[in-house]
């Protein structure tokens, strides 16, 4: 990590922001999965972290080594990108999970599906 | 042609991909990135993804833009919906939005849009009947989201990729 030391001020100034900013957020939304008492409400409090904080910490890495080797460093651009495509898939699975599993016990907090089959409740044993 | 590259911008993306994680222009990756580009979009063939053609880039740059903005703000708006969470209750709650869009890809963006954006949670789809539920964790006015999304994502992907 020695040469982390050889990065000029007016570029470690930006860099330790953004990565100050990442992190607060990343915690905040960390805060927020024990805040937030509905488990739709936990849903949204990590995308804190898989939005903004990994696009302000990818974003003082690319500085970083920019300003270290010389050059403009693409890397980070293409994990914002894949968190961001691939996030959603998790996300629908555990939605739908949770979905699924509060119409069959009934709860009155949950819409009803508005058409096709409604889940097969005499097949599970709750 | 069509039998040589069915998935032509998919080749062409997965290339600059290889050619961006290798950051190297040489022309050995040149040729093996335009080989894997070329063979990926094959397998592609066997999933029978929606073939989709983009139009209107102008469209594109302006969702981009939308997009970006309402990620900076609705960041902010649920950072501070958590740190209020001690004293006010979160007043969240379910969303029904009725979608004209059927575009698989199309759809498949929108998601990425609403989960990208934190406070908007894509919960499920019904493909019959186009309603789209959506949980939001600041519910102010139902009818006010169901409006925004539809006016300002629906509409520019119904005429990016219809």
């Amino acid at each position: 990590m020695s040469h982390l030391t050889d990065l000029p001020v007016w570029a470690a100034i930006p860099v330790c922001l953004l990565l100050l900013a990442g992190s607060a957020i990343s915690l905040i939304g960390s805060i927020g999965l024990i805040r937030l008492k509905t488990f739709y409400g936990r849903l949204h409090a990590p995308t804190l972290s898989s939005s903004a904080g990994t696009i302000l910490i990818c974003l003082a890495s690319m500085i970083a080594f920019a300003v270290l080797q010389n050059r403009w460093i693409f890397h980070e651009v293409l994990i914002v990108l894949f968190v961001i495509l691939t996030t959603p898939v998790t996300l629908m699975l555990l939605g739908q999970a949770a979905l699924y599993r509060d119409r069959i016990e009934g709860s009155t907090d949950v819409p009803r599906k508005t058409t096709g089959p409604e889940p097969d409740l005499s097949a599970i044993d709750i | 042609m069509r039998y040589w590259f069915p998935y032509p911008l998919l080749s062409l993306s997965l290339f600059a991909l290889w050619l961006l994680i290798n950051q190297s222009i040489s022309p050995g990756h040149i040729l093996l990135g335009g080989m894997l580009g070329i063979s990926w979009a094959w397998v592609m063939v066997n999933l029978q993804a929606d073939r989709t053609r983009l139009r209107k880039f102008r469209r594109i740059a302006v969702l981009t833009g939308h997009v970006a903005i309402d990620v900076l703000r609705s960041n902010l708006a649920v950072m501070r919906v958590i740190l209020r969470s001690g004293n006010r209750p979160v007043n969240s709650g379910f969303v029904t939005i009725d979608l004209s869009l059927r575009d698989d890809n199309a759809l498949a963006l929108l998601a990425c849009i609403l989960t990208a954006t934190p406070g908007t949670a894509w919960l499920e789809f019904d493909r019959q009947t186009g309603v789209l539920m959506i949980h939001v964790l600041d519910l102010e006015n139902g009818a006010r989201w169901s409006d925004l999304i539809k006016r300002r994502y629906e509409t520019p992907l119904k005429e990016i990729f219809e």
